[in-house]
């Protein structure tokens, strides 16, 4: 690993500072992605900025209709909340899917919505539940925030602080794994707000994306059948050794298909 | 770009000892542990954060050691292999994985020790499906699995009778 | 005898409390007083001629003590990397080998060949250090594709082609007869996938060199130190035998990968006596992706004649085999002589012939990996049988029935060189038929249809030649060494024993096993009985563990050499009880004649302490053995794979797996049952999931664990295992061997359940989820049509 400039600031203030002043600052959050790719020597930042130490980025609240998931929440927290898993359990069993035990004792969801990999789960979550991405500087819808591919919303130097979703009637998320890396070939999280149901799906694409055909389908009726005829358009799909475009599209349907089995 | 920055003073509980360190940030807590510790239990067996050969706990929670700087571990408790259990007293994941053959090299049977007894501890009571699934975090390349999940299995009964006995003094 | 400790008893492992309380002794837990660090320049490309190499920056930065390359070692005078096995083409001419430097010195050959060492005073400055050295490549036009290859322009200067040989086993015309008489033949084209070994401990080597004695000493992680002592010494020149000691301690996992003697440990040791220093290297799992001898890797066509009655008439093969850039230790031994010899199966096919063109492409060298040949041979034989079953309507385990050799034909001559000396076939398919609840299946597959899923069921019924291997034999067919193995029994002077074997334990168990052996031999207790494996300094001589040889070989080896501790502490005490030796006899750890007796402990104190002893012996007990096996072994079984496909994603999961194993004698069925089921996931992982891949640039596409897919725990079900015993006829333990079983018999019978439940003929491994659903969606579409 190159060498680097440790620090662990306290206030968001002084990290947004420190980030500022230095000439290639990368934030630490749960390190899970980071660390490893550090460590291969394919990312090498000046200073990194450790956020464990901001006491406000911690911690999980829920609050009429929406479930609040401070930055620096393990995924594990998310998966055993008790708050969220009454309140939003779709939430609790993606957060339960991500990686393996040991990455969700110490991953993030600030730190992974930062970094959006194409393959990440909670991708799935934000747009599907309506997410609301807090940060030191702004609040950024979830439909706005992934741009393209390790591309977001996010400016040099923000921070993410908060994630609010908001909790629909009744929601399923699924996964297919990629065999290897268990990262998602394709993960769909379907949420129905009493009527207007939203479709976030991750792995697939450059980034996460809303299936709008799959809404507009789910919308007329909610019922896995009512996917059969309805094609995702607008979106290049990813084709790697794991998964072709065409078989990804099709899993990205059947996906879709089993979270709508699953939340009726 | 990669001249060495100064070493940074740690405190961590390092199986069950205060430990006054030294080490520059950009050492991972794995290479604080082997190299500067000693504590060759902890094994690397892959750059990727994926075959958990270096789990350990960090406060009683299973981390992979490769995947965090040892400076995260400041002001924290980290358990390795060798706070688990001794030749002498094993604990009792340590003897139902030899009493189920549950390894062969050995390469990886720290970390799946480690892995497991956190999986005991913080997870609802294990089915065979749910030891499967909660080892997803560690390649073993020698036993198929079969002997691990039956030691898990068996770990999680001896522990739990541990803790009744430890209840009733 | 039978006893908790003794041979049959499954005895818990004694090595385990070193690895359970992570004490145990790796190559990468060792440190050496002054030692430093060497990382490896590797080739970024697939093919390149070398230009210079600018260190000039390197060797200015911090830390940075040396930089070597191939220019250095070629001018030291290191010899190359040999390949121990000359194999003959089929006209009679040898093998055409390219020469293989340690460090490459005027081409690169494949992704990540070394081709120099940077040494410094720390890891993360030999790492820094390597990135600053500048290298001049002309990049070259590389050979990817296999069955193109061998026609392909030459990857190596001064070679015609690419053909390293064109090998035949059989008769070819007597062959070409009988497919032409046959009333049924069944063809396919198969192939058989890459793959990358994987043990969880990556490489490493540890050299130093003290120039005061002028001693070389290299802990490293081999399956065979004497042979890489032997190899290192009389081929790379090193240094001669008695000033190199090289010790393999702990060793996590090895699987044939770390037979071989590879580039770095070379390297290490030969640049630790030019810098003075200690130098310790430790791959990455990158690099052990890129560098480590790969597996498998054959494309095949293969015929199977049948008669009208159902009997196998005919069996001809034609496979090229990836070798990679360049021959590995016994990589043209696996193709042809580990491979052609084991293509009758279990099977009285009467005419077979077998054709293997293993050709050079600019991939890291392949070599033996768990089963080595014998899975690829296995995986054609039952992948034919099967399908001509599925073709003539018959039930597949009914045509093997017919066609299967029956104990009374032992021993059994194939028409590919080999002699079976004993087995029955039968029986093992029979158990694993009750065990796999065959009769069961159709309902299991109705029941899983109402689901949506597809099941599916599959055979193989595999044999193995193990206990590599006669000598004379192998010799005879190309070998450069002999393949007996050494033990040494010594009985200490208060009657504790120490063996040495030549064996080397990596997993599989050996301080247990081999104790439990010499224990039950000599009637010592288990606990009094330590066992040496490992170091050359201390082990008179060995050739190591592969081949499912360890016990078959070496533990017969302890067996001889306790059968002279025994007739020599008979005279011991026949002549304190004042008798002829021919009276005393040797029971339960005593030498009984009438009603005296004397303790093996006693005799072994009276040959340290030799007050009332035989004049014309030697004092001490301690005796060698060297065993040459007079045959192969040749463990044979059932496997019986059940697989439930989703249709609609493609995802198929093994949901049964039935092994019954013939392995001969046991001595530890513990341990046992753990090498098939470590070998069955293995062979899983070949069907199902894993697939090394390098792209049409050259370059690994599955180079880490997040696209190399190794089973996990959840990829797999609990396995059922049980034996089937008959005896090897031609070694004093009656032991066949079981390391590679598992891995040899369980892709075929996986392959033949996925075929089963898609009903297609054939599919490529591993068979991924998006292969299997483009298998449904063409037969959806043929269907349709």
């Amino acid at each position: 690993m190159h060498s680097f400039d440790y620090h662990k600031p306290s206030t968001l203030a002084e990290a947004a500072a420190l980030h500022q002043g230095a000439e290639d600052a990368a934030y630490l959050s749960g390190g899970q992605t980071l660390l490893p790719t550090m460590n291969q020597r394919l990312a090498a930042p000046s200073d990194l900025i450790d956020l464990a130490g901001i006491g406000e980025l911690a911690g999980i609240a829920t609050a009429s209709g929406q479930v609040c998931i401070g930055a620096c929440t393990r995924h594990a927290e998310v998966a055993a909340s008790d708050a969220v898993r009454g309140a939003l359990p779709t939430l609790a069993s993606l957060a339960g899917q991500i990686g393996d035990p040991q990455v969700r004792n110490r991953g993030a969801i600030g730190g992974s919505l930062a970094n959006s990999d194409p393959a990440a789960d909670y991708p799935a979550a934000v747009l599907a539940l309506n997410a609301v991405i807090h940060t030191d500087r702004r609040e950024i819808a979830g439909d706005d925030y992934f741009l393209g591919l390790f591309e977001t919303a996010l400016e040099p130097g923000e921070i993410i602080t908060r994630i609010d979703f908001a909790v629909p009637a009744r929601a399923a998320y699924q996964k297919f794994p990629n065999p290897a890396s268990r990262f998602a070939v394709a993960g769909v999280l379907v949420a129905d707000y009493s009527g207007d149901v939203r479709v976030g799906v991750t792995g697939a694409g450059p980034c996460a994306f809303r299936a709008l055909a799959f809404e507009a389908a789910l919308a007329e009726s909610l019922d896995p059948r009512a996917l059969e005829g309805a094609d995702i358009e607008g979106v290049i799909f990813n084709s790697d050794l794991h998964a072709s475009a065409e078989y990804r599209a099709h899993l990205v349907r059947v996906m879709a298909q089993r979270a709508v089995a699953q939340l009726l | 770009m990669d001249e060495e920055r100064s070493s940074m003073k740690l405190h961590i509980t390092v199986n069950g000892a205060d430990r006054r360190l030294e080490a520059p940030p950009n050492t991972l807590l794995v290479d604080l542990l082997r190299r500067q510790l000693g504590l060759t239990g902890t094994h690397v067996g892959c750059d990727t954060c994926q075959c958990g050969a270096c789990t350990v706990h960090l406060d009683g929670r299973a981390v992979k050691a490769c995947a965090l700087l040892a400076v995260q571990a400041d002001g924290h408790a980290v358990t390795t292999i060798e706070g688990v259990g001794s030749a002498q007293q094993l604990h009792p994941m340590q003897e139902a994985f030899r009493d189920c053959h549950a390894l062969q090299c050995g390469f990886c049977t720290p970390g799946m020790i480690m892995a497991a007894i956190d999986l005991v501890e913080h997870g609802v009571p294990l089915s065979n499906r749910a030891v499967r699934e909660g080892l997803e975090g560690n390649i073993c390349r020698c036993t198929g699995y079969h002997n691990i999940v039956k030691a898990v299995l068996q770990g999680q009964k001896a522990m739990a009778a541990a803790d009744d006995k430890q209840g009733a003094v | 005898m039978s006893s908790a400790t003794g041979i049959g008893a499954s005895v818990k492992r004694r090595e385990d409390v070193r690895f359970l309380t992570g004490t145990a002794t790796y190559t990468d837990d060792l440190n050496l007083p002054g030692q430093v660090y060497g990382v490896f320049l590797r080739s970024p490309h697939p093919r390149a001629a070398l230009g210079e190499i600018d260190v000039s920056k390197a060797l200015k930065a911090d830390g940075v003590l040396a930089v070597f390359t191939g220019q250095d070692t070629a001018a030291d005078g290191l010899g190359d990397l040999p390949c121990g096995w000359l194999v003959k083409s089929k006209d009679g001419s040898d093998m055409v080998s390219a020469p293989h430097p340690p460090l490459a010195v005027t081409q690169v050959n494949y992704v990540g060949e070394p081709y120099g060492l940077v040494v410094a005073e720390t890891l993360a400055a030999a790492r820094a250090g390597a990135e600053l050295v500048v290298t001049d490549f002309t990049e070259l036009p590389p050979v990817m594709d296999l069955a193109t290859a061998a026609d392909a322009a030459p990857i190596h200067e001064g070679l015609a082609n690419n053909l390293a040989y064109d090998w035949a086993l059989g008769d070819a015309a007597a062959t070409d007869a009988a497919l032409a008489k046959a009333d049924h033949v069944t063809k396919l084209s198969l192939t058989n996938n890459r793959l990358i070994p994987n043990a969880m401990e990556p490489r490493a080597a540890l050299g130093k060199f003290d120039p005061a004695s002028g001693n070389y000493e290299l802990h490293t992680t081999s399956q065979n130190p004497h042979l890489e002592r032997l190899v290192l010494s009389a081929f790379v020149q090193i240094a001669p035998e008695h000033k190199l000691k090289i010790i393999a301690p702990d060793v996590g996992g090895g699987f044939g990968s770390k037979i071989f003697v590879y580039a770095e440990e070379t390297a290490v040791i030969w640049a630790a006596a030019k810098l003075g220093r200690p130098i310790k290297w430790t791959a990455d799992r990158s690099e052990s992706f890129l560098a480590d001898a790969h597996g498998r890797d054959h494309v095949t066509s293969a015929e199977l004649g049948l008669d009208e009655r159902g009997r196998f008439t005919a069996l001809r093969v034609r496979t090229t085999a990836n070798l990679g850039a360049y021959l590995s230790l016994f990589s043209s031994a696996v193709p042809t002589y580990l491979y052609g010899t084991l293509l009758a199966g279990q099977y009285k096919t009467p005419n077979i012939h077998v054709e293997t063109k293993g050709v050079y492409t600019n991939t890291s060298s392949v070599d033996a990996y768990r089963g080595a040949g014998r899975p690829e041979a296995t995986f054609v034989v039952e992948r034919l049988v099967e399908t001509a079953a599925r073709e003539l309507g018959w039930d597949p385990a009914e045509l093997r029935r017919l066609n299967m050799i029956q104990p009374e034909d032992f021993p059994y001559e194939t028409p590919v060189a080999l002699v079976y000396d004993t087995g029955n076939y039968q029986a093992s398919l029979e158990r694993a038929l009750e065990l796999a609840d065959y009769a069961g299946f159709a309902k299991r597959r109705e029941a899983a249809a109402v689901e949506g899923k597809l099941r599916g069921l599959g055979f193989s019924c595999y044999i193995e030649a193990c206990g590599l291997a006669p000598s004379q034999l192998a010799i005879q067919l190309g070998a450069g060494v002999g393949l007996y193995e050494s033990g040494e029994v010594r009985v200490n002077p208060t009657g504790s024993v120490t063996v040495f074997t030549g064996s080397h334990s990596h997993g599989q168990g050996h301080e247990t096993t081999f104790a439990q052996v010499v224990s039950d031999k000599l009637g010592v207790p288990f606990d009094d009985v330590e066992v040496v494996h490992g170091d050359t300094g201390r082990v008179e001589f060995g050739l190591g563990t592969y081949g499912s040889r360890s016990l078959a070989v070496g533990g017969s080896a302890l067996i001889r050499a306790s059968e002279k501790i025994i007739a020599k502490g008979r005279r011991i005490a026949a002549h304190r009880m004042q008798t002829e030796v021919e009276n005393v006899a040797f029971e339960d750890g005593a030498f009984i004649s009438g009603n005296q007796r004397m303790t093996l402990q006693e005799a072994a104190f009276a040959s340290y302490v030799p007050a009332d002893y035989p004049p014309d012996l030697e004092p001490g007990l301690s005796e060698k053995a060297f065993y040459d096996p007079q045959n192969f072994t040749y463990p044979a079984g059932a496997h019986i794979a059940e697989v439930e496909i989703d249709k609609e994603t493609g995802v198929v999961r093994l949901v049964k797996f039935v092994a019954v194993d013939d392995f001969g004698a046991v001595v530890n069925p513990m341990i046992v049952d753990g090498q098939v089921h470590g070998g069955v996931a293995q062979g899983a992982g070949q069907a199902l999931l894993e697939h090394g891949i390098y792209d049409g640039d050259g370059q690994l596409v599955t180079g880490s664990y997040m696209d190399y897919c190794m089973p996990r725990a959840d990829d797999l079900p609990d396995f059922v295992v049980d034996t089937t015993v008959t005896p090897c006829t031609h070694n004093p333990l009656g032991a066949k061997g079981c390391g590679e079983a598992g891995a040899i018999g369980s892709p075929a019978a996986i392959i033949n359940a996925v075929t089963d439940a898609l009903g297609v003929q054939d599919i490529a491994m591993p068979a991924t989820s998006e292969q299997v659903w483009r298998c449904l969606k063409e037969a959806e579409a043929s269907e349709g049509c």
